[in-house]
C-alpha cells in the first residue's frame, strides 16, 4: 500500500516536495444550464508553487478546483497531475493523494483530533505506530501541543485551532497537491492573519504545489507566488505575480478587482531588506526608525505618521543601513522588476547620484558591526 | 375498607409472585427481542433509503401505515400463518417498530452536515467508508431515540399479544378484563397494567444509560 503512495505521481518517489498540476481546455458543462460554469480552463502550474484563484462568488474559481481532485467531474478536458492524467485514475486512490481543505473544515465531530488528522494515513493502509507518529509530527507542524489535543474533540477547539487540524489532516499523508477553498474565510481578521502567516512559514518549509480559492485580493497578494484572476465561467483575465498584476493590471476587470491603492499593495509587497537605500544624510539618530524586517510600505507609513523628511533603516541590532525619503520610496516603487536583494547600484532604478547599495552604508556608518 | 383492599392486594401479589415474575421477564424477553430484530431490520433499511427519494419515501410511509393497522386486527391476520404464542407477538412487535427507527435513522444520516461529507469523500473515503465510519456514528443519538421511542410502543403493545396467547404481562389483563365481576378481576389488571408500567420505566432508565455509554465523546453536548 505504502509503495503505492509513493508511485502515484512518480516524482514524489525522488524528490520531496511539490509536482506540476496541469489543466488543458477544462471545461464543465452543468445540464440544463446553457452557459458553462467552467470554460476552456487551460493553465500550468509548476512544482511547489502557490497559486492563487481569485474571482467574484459564482465565477468558477471553486469548481475548477474541484474538478482537479474530481468532486466535480469535468465534461472535456485535460488535468494532469505530474504528468499523469488524472481522470484515468480511481477517484478514491487520487484524492488520498491530494491534500484537501474547505471553508467548514469539515472535522469529524465524533472523532478525536488524532483520529481526525490520521483519516487518510488509515485509508492507506499505514501501521498504527506510523500513523501516530506522524499524527504527532503534524500537531507540532500546526503549533498544536500534541499532549494536549490530541485526544480532544474538534468541539472543544478555537475556530483558528480547529482550521490548523485541518491543514494538518490535508497534509497528513504528505500529498504532493493540496486544494484549499477559502480556508481562512470563516475565521476573524485577527487569527486570519495569524494562519496566513503561519501559512506562508509551513509553504515555506514544505514546499506542496498549492491551488488556493479566495475571494479577498489582499489575501492573494499576501499568500501567493502568482495570481490567476478569473471572471464569469473561469475565464483567466491575468495569470501572473502579485507584483506585477499591481504594476501593470491587465485590463480594466483587474483593475477593478485590485480596488483603489495599487501602490500601496505593491509597496506593501517590498521588503525592506531588498530595497535600494539612500546613505545617510546626516547624524542618526535624529530621523524615526524602521526596522529592515518591515516592508516599503511600513516606511512609507512612518513617513506620514511623522512627517519627518526621511526615515532610517535599521537592522536587528538597531544600527541604522540608510534612509528613505517620499522621493526614495517612490523611486523603489518604479524600479520594481529589477532582480531584488542583489545590491544593484541605484541608479537602474534612481535618479542618478541619489542612491547608492544598501550593502555599502553597513560598513560606512557602523564601521565597528563591519571590523 | 381501604385497608381490606390492600390486604387483598398483598394476598393476591404473595401468591402469584412466581408467576408474576415469570410474566414480568416474558414480558421484557419478548420486547427486548423484537427491538433487536427491529433494529437490525430498521436500521438496515434506512441506510439502504436514505438517499433515495423514492424508496426513501415509500419505506416510511409503509412503515407509518403498518403503525395504524390495529394490533387486535394485526395479530388476528398473523395467527393463521404463524399460529399462536411467540411467533405472531415478536413479527407485530418488529412490525410496530419500524416507523420510529427506519425515520430515525434516515432523519440522522441526513443530518450529518454536507461539509462533512465533502471532507470525507475529499480525503478519498469511498461513500461506504463514510457512511459507515462518519455518517452512522454521527446520526447514532438520534437512531437510538428512535429505538427508544420503538421500544416503549413495543411495551404497550407486547401487552395486547396475549391475545394469541403470546407471552408477558398482557396475560394478567386479559384474565383481569375476561373475569370482570370476580373477586381477583380488579387485582390482575391493575397488577398487570402497573408491571407494564415498570418495565416501561425500567427500560427508559436503561436507554438513558446506553445513551450515555454509546454516544461518541464529541457528541456529548
Amino acid at each position: 500500500m505504502s509503495e503505492q503512495t509513493a508511485t502515484l505521481f512518480p516524482s514524489t518517489a525522488t524528490t520531496p516536495g511539490g509536482v506540476s498540476i496541469e489543466l488543458e481546455g477544462v471545461t464543465k458543462n452543468y445540464e440544463g444550464q446553457a452557459v458553462p460554469a467552467v470554460e476552456n480552463f487551460t493553465m500550468r502550474i509548476e512544482p511547489g508553487e502557490l497559486v492563487m484563484f481569485v474571482g467574484p462568488s459564482g465565477c468558477g474559481k471553486t469548481t475548477t478546483m474541484k474538478m482537479i481532485n474530481r468532486i466535480i467531474e469535468p465534461t472535456s478536458g485535460s488535468i494532469r497531475i505530474d504528468g499523469r492524467e488524472v481522470l484515468g485514475l480511481d477517484p478514491n486512490e487520487l484524492r488520498r493523494h491530494i491534500g484537501y481543505v474547505i471553508q467548514q473544515i469539515g472535522l469529524f465531530p465524533h472523532m478525536t483530533i488524532a483520529e481526525n488528522i490520521g483519516t487518510v494515513p488509515r485509508l492507506l493502509g499505514w501501521s498504527k505506530e506510523r500513523v501516530n507518529a506522524r499524527v504527532e509530527e503534524l500537531l507540532d507542524t500546526v503549533q498544536l501541543e500534541p499532549a494536549q489535543f490530541a485526544d480532544r474533540y474538534p468541539r472543544q477547539l478555537s475556530g483558528g485551532q480547529q482550521q490548523r487540524v485541518g491543514v494538518a489532516r490535508a497534509l497528513a499523508a504528505d500529498p504532493p497537491v493540496m486544494l484549499m477553498d477559502e480556508p481562512f474565510g470563516a475565521t476573524d481578521p485577527i487569527t486570519r492573519e495569524r494562519l496566513q502567516q503561519e501559512f506562508l512559514r509551513l509553504q515555506a518549509e514544505i514546499g506542496k504545489t498549492i491551488i488556493f480559492v479566495t475571494h479577498d485580493f489582499e489575501e492573494a497578494v499576501r499568500l501567493g507566488d502568482r495570481i490567476a484572476v478569473l471572471s464569469e465561467r473561469s475565464q483567466i483575465e491575468q495569470f501572473d505575480t502579485p507584483a506585477r498584476i499591481l504594476a501593470a493590471p491587465a485590463n480594466d476587470y483587474v483593475k477593478s478587482f485590485i480596488g483603489s491603492g495599487a501602490a500601496l499593495k505593491r509597496l506593501a509587497l517590498m521588503p525592506l531588506a531588498d530595497t535600494t537605500l539612500a546613505p545617510l544624510a546626516g547624524a542618526p539618530g535624529k530621523r524615526p526608525t524602521v526596522p529592515r524586517t518591515g516592508t516599503l510600505r511600513d516606511a512609507l507609513d512612518l513617513l506620514v505618521v511623522t512627517g519627518a523628511d526621511a526615515v532610517d533603516v535599521v537592522d536587528e541590532a538597531g544600527a541604522p543601513l540608510g534612509s528613505l525619503s517620499h522621493a526614495d520610496v517612490s523611486a523603489n516603487l518604479a524600479g520594481i522588476g529589477m532582480p531584488a536583494g542583489t545590491g544593484m547600484p541605484a541608479g537602474a532604478g534612481m535618479p542618478a547620484g541619489t542612491g547608492m547599495p544598501a550593502g555599502a552604508s553597513i560598513g560606512e556608518t557602523s564601521p565597528g558591526a563591519a571590523g | 375498607m381501604q385497608s381490606g383492599y390492600w390486604e387483598n392486594l398483598l394476598k393476591f401479589l404473595e401468591r402469584r409472585w412466581d408467576d408474576l415474575l415469570q410474566l414480568f421477564l416474558q414480558h421484557v424477553a419478548v420486547v427486548a427481542l423484537s427491538v433487536a430484530i427491529a433494529t437490525v431490520v430498521g436500521v438496515g433499511i434506512g441506510l439502504l433509503v436514505w438517499d433515495r427519494a423514492t424508496t426513501r419515501t415509500s419505506a416510511i410511509t409503509l412503515a407509518a401505515v403498518i403503525l395504524t393497522i390495529p394490533s387486535l386486527a394485526l395479530l388476528a391476520v398473523l395467527t393463521p400463518v404463524l399460529g399462536l404464542g411467540w411467533g405472531p407477538t415478536i413479527v407485530a412487535l418488529v412490525l410496530y417498530s419500524q416507523l420510529p427507527i427506519i425515520r430515525n435513522t434516515v432523519v440522522g444520516l441526513r443530518s450529518v452536515p454536507s461539509h462533512v461529507l465533502e471532507s470525507a469523500q475529499g480525503m478519498g473515503m469511498t461513500s461506504r467508508t463514510a457512511l459507515l465510519r462518519v455518517q452512522l456514528p454521527m446520526a447514532w443519538p438520534i437512531i437510538l431515540t428512535g429505538i427508544r421511542v420503538a421500544t416503549q410502543l413495543a411495551i404497550g403493545i407486547a401487552a395486547i399479544g396475549a391475545y394469541v396467547a403470546g407471552p408477558g404481562l398482557g396475560q394478567y389483563i386479559f384474565k383481569g378484563l375476561s373475569s370482570l365481576g370476580s373477586k381477583n378481576a380488579l387485582n390482575y389488571a391493575m397488577v398487570g397494567t402497573v408491571a407494564v408500567i415498570i418495565v416501561a420505566l425500567l427500560a427508559d432508565a436503561l436507554f438513558i444509560l446506553i445513551t450515555r455509554l454509546t454516544t461518541p465523546r464529541g457528541l456529548r453536548v
